[in-house]
C-alpha cells in the first residue's frame, strides 16, 4: 500500500528544450504527499465500493464485522440490529447497533474517522477485520456520496452517559473532524444492556435481493456465527430475525507473535528498526514465536556464515545493516523452525457449524469436518467444511458454495477463491454426485468452507477471495473429502433403501397371485401362504437394508448416526418429491426412521430446536 | 375364484364326453401323471413358504451351454445343469409368478380334458394384478417361454400339458393316416394338402397304409406347391412335406414317426444359406431350445439334397439369383461349421466353405429361372438317381 507517490524525473531530451519545460523546482511545487484517505477515495473499488449495490453491502458488512469483533472480544453474546432505510431512489440510511463494550470518547474519531487505524493490523490474532480500513471507509464513502457525516452513539457503561458524535473525514489529512459532540442520556434506551455502539451512515446505493445481497450476507453471517442474534429490518420494512443457535461464545483467540518463516525481508528490516530489543538474540526471541535462545544462536550463526561482517547473538540490532538483514533473512529460510502455535485459532466447530446450517438451510443431510490446524507461510490456519444435501435444495443447479474467512461471509469473486478450486477439484462423483469435468458438482448441495487464520490471505483489500496457496487448498480438499465420504455413505444407503423398497414392492405385488395359484393347484390355504410369503418378503428386504454395500464392507447403520458430525433429517426427504413415499410406511419400515429424528433434535440442543420453528416461519419470508 | 372354475370345468367335461368322436388328446394315465408332477412342484413351494424358506423351482437350462451332442445316438441332448428360479429375487419374481400362473392354467386344462393353443394359454393366464396396472404377461412370447420352462421342469411335453401350437406345415403323398379317428388319404388332398397338426402323438394320429419310398421335405410352402402341382409324389412314390421355414414340433414329430415307424428315408430340399443349413441341422439332430425332445424328434439319417453351393455352376444359373451374404450370414455360417455334428464331416465343411467363397446364397426358387418345373422334373430326380446328397 503506497502512502506516498513520487514521480520520476523525466530524462530531458534535446527536443524538449523548445517546449515550456518544467524545472525540478516548479515540479516540486506540485509534488505533495497523498493521504491514505485520498488514495482510497479515488480507488474506492479496492475497498469494495465499486458500484452502488456492492457499496451498500460493504458498508453493512464492515459495520457488522466490527460489531461482532467488539462483542466477542468483550465476552458478550452479540445482539446486532441492522436497519436500512431508503430515503430516496438511490439514498439509504444505514443503522447498525450492537450490544458490545462501547467505545471510549477519545477513540471515536480515530476509529470512525481515520483510515488504517485499528487494533487488528499490528497483531497476529484471529479476527474479522484486519487492516482497520473498513468502517471508516464506509463513513468516507457516505460522506463523499451524500455529504452527510457519520453519526455515532456509544455507551460504555450503565453509569456513564452515551456519547453522541457526528464525524466528517478530512480526506486530505486522514483525520476526523467533529461536527457535533454531546452527551446524550436519551439514547440510553438504545442499549438495554447498558453498553453498545450505534453507527448511522447515509450513503448512496442500490438495494436488491438475491445473490450477493445484504440478505444473503446476513443469512450466511448467521450460519457462521450461530452464537449471534441478528435482527434485520430491510428497506421494504420487513423484520427478519436470525436467532441464536448456540449460547456459548467461541473461545477467545490468543494473540501470537509472527512466525519467522511468515515474514518478508522488508518486514524484517522494519522490525529491526522498530524493535526495543538491544541484541540480535533478544530481538529474535521477543519479536517472534517459536524462537528460543538456542534457535536464536543458530540463526545468528548461519547468518554469520553468509555475511561478510561478523554476526553473533550479542550483536546490537542497530548495527545490522541491509546486507546483514538479508543474511539473517536467508538464515531464517534455511533453518528448520517449529510450526507456529495453533491455539491461536478458534474454529467455529463442527457442531456449531451444523447448528448454523441446520437453522438456515432446509436440507435432509448435514455433515461437518474440522481439520487440524496447519501452516502456510508461517501463518497458522485451520479449515472447516460443512455440507448440506437434499431437502428443498434445488437438484438441477450446481452446488452452492458458502465461503467464510474468520466467520465473515465472502460473496464476491467466487471463482477466484481457493475454496472454489478446492471444491471443483474434489471428485464428487465418488460420493454419488454428478460433476461436469473441472467444475462444481451439480445437485441439491450446499458446501460451506471456513478458513480460520491469524492472517487470511485475501486476493485484495476488499476481502473477497482467499488466495490460492497450495497448503490451504490441500487442507480444504481434505476436509471436503471427509464430508464427501459421509455424504457418499448416506447416499448409498438411501439408494439401497429405495432399492429395497422397490424390491419389496415387487415381491408383494406377486405374492397375492402366487397364493391364489397355490390354492387352485393343490388347494393350499391362500391366506396362510400369503401371510407367510409376506413375512418373508419383509424379512428379506429388511436384511438387505442393513447391509450397505458398494465398498463391499458391511457397514452398520449406527456408524453414520453415531457420528457427532452428521445430522440426518429423513422427514425432509419427502420435500424433494422424487422419493418413494412408501419408504417409511407400513409395519415393515426400516427401524432407523424414528431413531434418526430423535438424534437430530438431540444434537441441535433443545433451545435451538424450539427456535428452529421460529426460523422456519420467519425465514420463509426471505425465500 | 379357483373353485368356481373347477366346478365349471367339470360340467363341461360331462357335456364333452357325450360328443361321439371326443377322445382325449393324451391318455388318462399320462394326464394323472402330469397333474401329479404339477402338484408336487406346487406343494414344494407351499411347504417352503410356510416354513419361511425361499420358495423356488429348479429349471433345467435350455441353452447352448447345457446341451451336448451325443455322437453315438447322433442327436442333441440336454445336459443336467439346472437353474433356480426364486420368488425372492427381484429379477426372477415376475417369472416365478408367471410360472405359477401357467402351471395353474395347465392343471385346469388337464382337469377339463381340453386343449388350448399357445395363444389361448396366454389369454387364459392374462389379467391385471390386483392393485396395480401391471399385466401378468405383456405378450405371448413371454407365456410361450414360460410354458417351455414348465415342460422341462416337470419333464412333460407340451401336449401332455394340453397346449398346442398354431398349425404349420403341410403333407401330401402315398399314405393314409388316422387323425383323431378320421381316416385321411393324403393322396387326395387337392392343392392344399393335409395340414400337419401340432400334436402328432400316437394317441391322436396313427398310420394306416403307406407304400412311399421316401419323404421329400421342402423348406417352404411355395416350393411344396410346385411339387404338388407336378404330382411329384405320384410319379416318384413318396411323401411330400413342408415346414414353413423352421419346422414346428408337429412337423418334426410327424417326420420322426414316419421315418422311425415306417422306415421311410427323409430327404430335405432347403435353401443354400445358413438358415437352410440350420433347418437341416434341427431336423437331423434336434434344436438347441428343445434339446429335451430330440429323442422323439431328431432324424439322424436325414439327408440334405440341395440347394448346394456348387449348383450355381452345375445348373448354369444366371447371376440374377445371387443374394449377397451379409455379415450375420457369415458369422452364422461359421458357427454352423463348428457345430460338433458338422465339424467332422468333410463334405459339409467343403459345402459351407464353397458358399462362403461364393459370397452369395441361393433360394430353392432360383431354379425356376431355368424352367418352371426344373426343380421337380430335373433337379430332384437327378440328385436322387445319382444319390448326390450330403449327410
Amino acid at each position: 500500500m503506497p502512502s506516498t507517490k513520487t514521480r520520476k524525473k523525466p530524462a530531458r531530451s534535446k527536443k524538449a528544450a523548445k517546449r515550456s519545460v518544467a524545472t525540478a523546482e516548479s515540479m516540486a511545487e506540485k509534488q505533495r504527499e497523498i493521504s491514505v484517505s485520498e488514495f482510497f477515495a479515488k480507488n474506492r473499488h479496492l475497498l469494495g465500493f465499486d458500484n452502488p449495490r456492492k457499496a451498500l453491502l460493504t458498508a453493512v458488512k464492515e459495520a457488522v464485522d466490527n460489531a461482532l469483533d467488539a462483542c466477542e472480544e468483550a465476552g458478550i453474546l452479540p445482539d446486532i440490529h441492522v436497519r436500512l432505510l431508503q430515503l430516496d431512489e438511490s439514498r439509504f440510511k444505514l443503522t447498525v447497533r450492537d450490544n458490545g463494550p462501547g467505545i471510549v470518547r477519545a477513540q471515536i474519531e480515530s476509529i470512525f474517522g481515520k483510515l488504517l487505524y485499528g487494533s487488528k493490523f499490528h497483531r497476529m490474532k484471529m479476527s474479522r477485520g484486519q487492516q482497520g480500513i473498513g468502517i471508516s471507509a464506509a463513513g468516507m464513502y457516505g460522506l463523499m456520496t451524500t455529504g452527510k457525516p457519520v453519526h455515532i452513539i456509544s455507551k460504555t457503561s450503565r453509569r456513564k452517559p452515551a456519547h453522541d458524535v457526528t464525524l466528517k473525514i478530512d480526506t486530505s489529512k486522514n483525520r476526523a473532524e467533529v461536527v457535533t459532540d454531546k452527551e446524550s442520556p436519551k439514547s440510553d434506551s438504545l442499549f438495554p444492556g447498558g453498553n453498545g455502539t450505534q453507527v448511522v451512515i447515509e450513503l448512496e446505493g442500490r438495494y436488491q435481493k438475491g445473490r450477493q445481497s445484504i440478505d444473503e450476507y446476513l443469512e450466511q453471517t448467521a450460519i457462521a456465527n450461530p452464537h449471534a442474534e441478528l435482527t434485520w429490518v430491510s428497506p421494504t420494512n420487513e423484520t427478519i430475525v436470525f436467532p441464536r443457535a448456540v449460547d456459548e461464545l467461541p473461545d477467545e483467540p490468543k494473540e501470537i507473535k509472527p512466525h519467522p518463516k511468515g515474514i518478508e525481508l522488508g518486514t524484517l528490516i522494519q522490525m529491526l528498526e522498530r524493535t526495543e530489543a538491544g541484541s540480535l538474540s533478544a530481538f529474535l526471541q521477543s519479536e517472534f514465536c517459536r524462537v528460543g535462545q538456542r534457535k536464536a544462536s543458530e540463526l545468528a550463526k548461519t547468518a554469520d556464515k553468509l555475511s561478510t561482517k561478523t554476526i553473533t547473538p550479542r550483536t546490537r540490532v542497530s548495527q545490522l545493516g541491509h546486507a546483514e538483514a538479508n543474511c539473517l533473512y536467508q538464515a531464517i529460510q534455511e533453518a528448520s523452525i517449529m510450526s507456529p502455535p495453533t491455539d491461536c485459532l478458534v474454529p467455529i466447530g463442527s457442531r456449531a457449524l451444523l447448528a448454523g446450517l441446520l437453522k438456515e438451510v432446509q436440507a435432509e443431510f448435514f455433515a461437518a469436518a474440522t481439520r487440524p490446524p496447519s501452516v502456510y507461510r508461517g501463518n497458522p490456519f485451520q479449515m472447516e467444511v460443512a455440507i448440506a444435501y437434499g431437502g428443498s435444495l434445488g437438484s438441477e443447479e450446481t452446488a452452492r458454495i458458502l465461503r467464510f474467512a474468520n466467520r465473515v461471509p465472502l460473496l464476491y469473486q467466487q471463482s477466484a477463491c481457493s475454496s472454489f478450486k478446492a471444491v471443483a477439484e474434489t471428485s464428487w462423483k465418488n460420493y454419488g454426485l454428478s460433476q461436469p469435468r473441472g467444475s462444481l458438482p451439480t445437485g441439491p448441495l450446499v458446501v460451506l468452507v471456513h478458513m480460520a487464520s491469524v492472517w487470511v490471505p485475501f486476493t485484495s483489500e476488499s476481502k473477497e477471495a482467499i488466495a490460492d496457496y497450495d497448503e490451504i487448498r490441500k487442507e480444504m480438499k481434505l476436509a471436503l473429502q471427509e464430508c464427501g465420504r459421509k455424504l457418499g455413505t448416506y447416499l448409498r444407503r438411501r439408494k439401497q433403501m429405495r432399492k429395497q423398497a422397490e424390491r419389496r414392492d415387487i415381491f408383494e405385488r406377486y405374492i397375492g397371485e402366487i397364493a391364489v395359484c397355490c390354492e387352485a393347484i393343490v388347494g393350499a390355504d391362500p391366506k396362510k401362504v400369503y401371510a407367510a410369503l409376506r413375512k418373508q418378503a419383509a424379512k428379506k428386504t429388511r436384511e438387505a437394508d442393513q447391509k450397505l454395500d458398494l465398498d463391499g464392507k458391511v457397514v452398520s447403520h449406527q456408524r453414520l448416526e453415531q457420528d457427532e458430525d452428521v445430522i440426518i433429517l429423513p422427514d425432509r426427504q419427502f420435500l424433494t418429491g422424487d422419493e418413494s413415499e412408501t419408504l417409511f410406511e407400513g409395519d415393515a419400515s426400516p427401524a432407523g426412521g424414528k431413531k434418526k429424528k430423535k438424534k437430530a433434535t438431540r444434537k441441535a440442543s433443545k433451545k435451538s430446536s424450539a427456535k428452529k420453528k421460529k426460523t422456519k416461519k420467519k425465514s420463509s419470508r426471505t425465500r | 375364484m379357483a373353485k368356481k372354475t373347477r366346478k365349471k370345468s367339470k360340467k363341461k367335461t360331462t357335456t364333452g364326453s357325450r360328443t361321439v368322436k371326443k377322445r382325449g388328446v393324451v391318455s388318462k394315465e399320462r394326464d394323472r401323471e402330469t397333474a401329479s408332477k404339477i402338484n408336487s412342484m406346487t406343494n414344494a413351494i407351499v411347504k417352503s413358504s410356510l416354513a419361511q424358506r425361499d420358495p423356488f423351482v429348479e429349471i433345467p437350462i435350455r441353452s447352448v451351454n447345457n446341451m451336448k451332442y451325443n455322437a453315438k445316438k447322433r442327436i442333441l441332448e440336454m445336459g443336467s445343469s439346472k437353474q433356480r428360479r426364486e420368488l425372492f429375487n427381484a429379477g426372477q419374481a415376475r417369472k416365478f409368478m408367471q410360472m405359477m400362473l401357467i402351471s395353474r392354467g395347465c392343471k385346469d386344462l388337464i382337469e377339463a380334458e381340453k386343449t388350448l393353443s399357445l395363444r389361448g394359454m396366454y389369454y387364459m393366464s392374462l389379467h391385471t394384478i390386483e392393485g396395480t396396472n401391471e399385466k401378468t404377461f405383456d405378450e405371448q412370447t413371454e407365456s410361450d417361454g414360460i410354458l417351455e420352462d414348465l415342460e422341462v421342469t416337470i419333464d412333460g411335453l407340451r401336449e401332455e400339458l394340453h397346449v398346442f401350437a398354431k398349425k404349420r406345415g403341410t403333407m401330401v403323398g402315398n399314405i393314409t393316416v388316422i387323425d383323431n379317428g378320421d381316416e385321411i388319404d393324403c393322396r387326395r388332398m387337392g392343392t392344399g394338402g393335409y395340414a400337419i397338426p401340432s400334436i402328432c402323438e400316437p394317441s391322436v394320429i396313427q398310420f394306416k397304409k403307406s407304400e412311399a419310398d421316401f419323404i421329400l421335405h421342402v423348406e417352404k410352402d411355395t416350393v411344396w406347391s410346385r411339387f404338388n402341382e407336378d404330382r411329384f409324389w405320384e410319379k416318384h412314390n413318396c411323401i411330400l412335406t413342408e415346414g414353413s421355414g423352421q419346422p414346428p414340433r408337429g412337423v418334426r414329430r410327424m417326420l420322426h414317426r414316419l421315418h422311425k415307424e415306417l422306415k421311410i428315408p427323409v430327404y430335405c430340399l432347403l435353401d443354400c444359406d445358413p438358415w437352410g443349413h440350420y433347418i437341416y441341422s434341427v431336423i437331423k439332430q434336434g434344436s438347441i431350445n428343445l434339446a429335451f425332445e430330440s429323442q422323439r424328434m431328431a432324424i439322424p439319417d436325414a439327408k440334405f439334397l440341395g440347394i448346394r453351393a456348387g449348383d450355381f455352376e452345375r445348373c448354369d444359373l444366371s447371376n440374377d439369383v445371387k443374394i449377397d451374404l451379409n455379415d450375420r450370414d457369415i458369422t452364422r455360417a461359421k458357427q454352423i461349421m463348428n457345430y460338433p455334428w458338422f465339424e467332422n464331416k468333410k463334405p459339409w465343411q467343403k459345402e459351407i466353405k464353397t458358399m462362403l467363397r461364393n459370397g452369395f446364397k441361393m433360394e430353392v426358387e432360383s431354379l425356376i429361372t431355368k424352367d418352371i418345373s426344373y426343380v421337380s422334373e430335373v433337379y430332384v430326380p437327378e440328385r436322387l438317381k445319382e444319390a448326390d446328397f450330403l449327410d
